[in-house]
């Protein structure tokens, strides 16, 4: 009997306390990114952003989630019920699960899985099946067309995400989260986005605008032509699972911008004040910057038209990160810098 | 060791159970969500069986490329379900002759697979043990390094078809505005406005 406890409880028990340790505070960073965007906004915008609800509104993510959550769910009669509920589930789950993988800090990781950058890869190219499967089962048509534009949006950018993250594997030797954080140590000039891998963290940062459906990529909701694109006709806690997965991918992309290109949880400098900060904070501080431009570039920049995204994407961001690709393998075998199997 | 082998089991089920249904579902699409499932339980088995690189493939390109091109193509088209079914028993032999015929074929392959003792000594880039090196280092020292050619070749048969699919549906149209960005970014203020003064009463 102890030995049963000891080969499947405790393992179970600590996996489960490590889950719910990075979920709700993802969930809770979901709420609080989204008073963030209303207040940055506001301030850019010159107005005040939510300020009634709670001291300077901090109260305001919970008093929408309550709304929200009271809210009836209505199914639309000529829905396809199954996949109408199923989609909010998918995109909310994969969404969550992405986050197993990823280093808070030194061995602060879930899964220290071999291939995590893969994983991550993976998950986020399967975000496109929440949105597909939401425009289909609403069986109205400006649900669908805002799906099929957002499909076939997330597939193109993806296959640029998908070299950038190459060009950076091919400086690391490792497809693991931890070991490319820590092939940038030693300072923020060894960090890969201020290398000569510089163009691709602009491409990368691009590429996750419009993998996230954010400003000025965000035709999927374009809310003048789609009404809201393929949410229109989901309500109540089925929007909520959308919104929360939406907010939730954003800080996922934050979260793998950071670790890419500004060295994880690493200090910027590797001295005194610097390292005394511990490395999570680094992380998150790192992601809230990130985050702080996504919102930055909505209130800048008017939304893109359809053919000039996919031109920006396949004719200008696949043919710069495959040029990238050659670039960085030849300048690592010209001054001899590959880095053994297997990284640092 | 028992939460391994549930899981195979599980997994395996789910695999089998979705394959089944993806000919089975009278709606095409839940047949693609379906074949998206099977995609899915492989990819984990493959995880059991410790090849997480081959895994990571599988979700990457079939479940996130193919198989949104798929549902893509079947949501799109307008099927008459009860028109779908029709025939179903007149090709039923031949799609059974198919069936039987590839499950014999595997039956022979893995049969001679796992009880021919001279497996090892047939294989010609033998990969190191799992525990020396990762499997993407292994892979990639048998696609890169050992078969470099036969894997350029085939990048280059897929090129050619992609250069024929390219071929069969470029058509050039007259009379199209395309934009060219170059164009619009070189333009200057001194090539496009004019400042002119109208004195009142009179026209350009």
């Amino acid at each position: 009997m102890a030995e049963f406890f000891d080969i499947y409880v405790v393992p179970t028990a600590w996996i489960v306390g490590g889950v719910l340790l990075i979920v709700v505070p993802v969930l809770l960073s979901v709420a609080y990114l989204t008073l963030a965007e209303r207040k940055v906004i506001g301030w850019m915008q010159l107005r005040k952003g939510p300020n009634v609800v709670g001291p300077f509104g901090l109260l305001q993510p919970i008093a929408d989630g309550l709304k929200l959550f009271f809210k009836e769910t209505i199914i639309p009669s000529g829905a396809n019920r199954v996949i109408f509920l199923l989609a909010p589930v998918v995109t909310f789950v994969l969404s969550l699960v992405a986050w197993a993988v990823i280093p808070f800090g030194a061995g602060i990781v879930l899964a220290d899985v071999n291939v995590g950058i893969l994983y991550l890869f993976a998950i986020s190219s399967l975000g496109v099946y929440g949105i597909i499967m939401a425009g289909w089962a609403s069986n109205s048509k400006y649900a669908f067309l805002g799906a099929l534009r957002s499909a076939a949006q997330m597939v193109s950018y993806e296959v640029s995400i998908g070299f950038v993250i190459i060009t950076v594997l091919l400086a690391v030797g490792s497809l693991n989260l931890s070991k490319i954080v820590l092939a940038q140590a030693g300072g923020m000039h060894h960090w890969f986005g201020f290398s000569m891998l510089m163009p691709m963290f602009a491409v990368f940062f691009i590429s996750a605008l419009a993998e996230t459906n954010r400003a000025p990529f965000d035709l999927p909701e374009a809310e003048a032509e789609l009404v809201s694109g393929y949410n229109v006709e989901y309500s109540a806690m089925t929007f909520a699972m959308f919104f929360l997965g939406e907010y939730a991918n954003m800080i996922l992309m934050s979260g793998m911008t950071a670790i890419l290109f500004l060295g994880g949880w690493l200090p910027p400098l590797e001295f005194a004040p610097f390292t005394w900060v511990p490395g999570p904070v680094w992380f998150a501080l790192k992601i809230a910057f990130v985050l702080f431009v996504f919102l930055w570039v909505r209130a800048t920049f008017p939304r893109y038209r359809y053919d000039q995204l996919m031109r920006l994407g396949w004719k200008v961001f696949l043919p710069l990160s495959l040029l990238w690709v050659v670039l960085t393998a030849g300048w690592l075998l010209a001054f001899d810098m590959v880095p053994p199997a297997g990284g640092l | 060791m028992i939460i391994q082998a549930l899981a195979f089991y599980v997994f395996a089920f789910v695999a089998v159970a979705a394959g089944v249904m993806v000919i089975a579902s009278r709606n095409p699409v839940h047949s693609v969500l379906f074949l998206i499932l099977a995609f899915f339980n492989s990819a984990a088995l493959f995880v059991l069986l410790g090849a997480e690189f081959l895994a990571m493939i599988l979700v990457v390109v079939y479940v996130g490329a193919v198989a949104v091109l798929f549902l893509f193509v079947v949501m799109m088209l307008d099927i008459n379900f009860a028109a779908l079914r029709q025939g179903f028993l007149q090709y039923l032999p031949i799609g059974a002759l198919i069936g039987i015929v590839l499950l014999a074929e595997l039956v022979f392959v893995f049969a001679s697979w796992t009880f021919s003792p001279d497996v090892a000594a047939v294989i010609a880039a033998p990969t190191p043990a799992a525990a020396q090196v990762s499997n993407t280092h292994a892979l990639g020292r048998l696609i890169y390094t050992h078969y470099v050619y036969l894997f350029q070749a085939a990048g280059l048969i897929l090129l050619v078809a992609m250069v024929g699919a390219i071929v069969l549906t470029l058509r050039h149209r007259e009379g199209v505005r395309r934009q060219s960005i170059a164009r619009q970014v070189a333009r200057r203020r001194e090539d496009s406005i004019e400042v002119v003064k109208v004195p009142s009463g009179s026209g350009i």
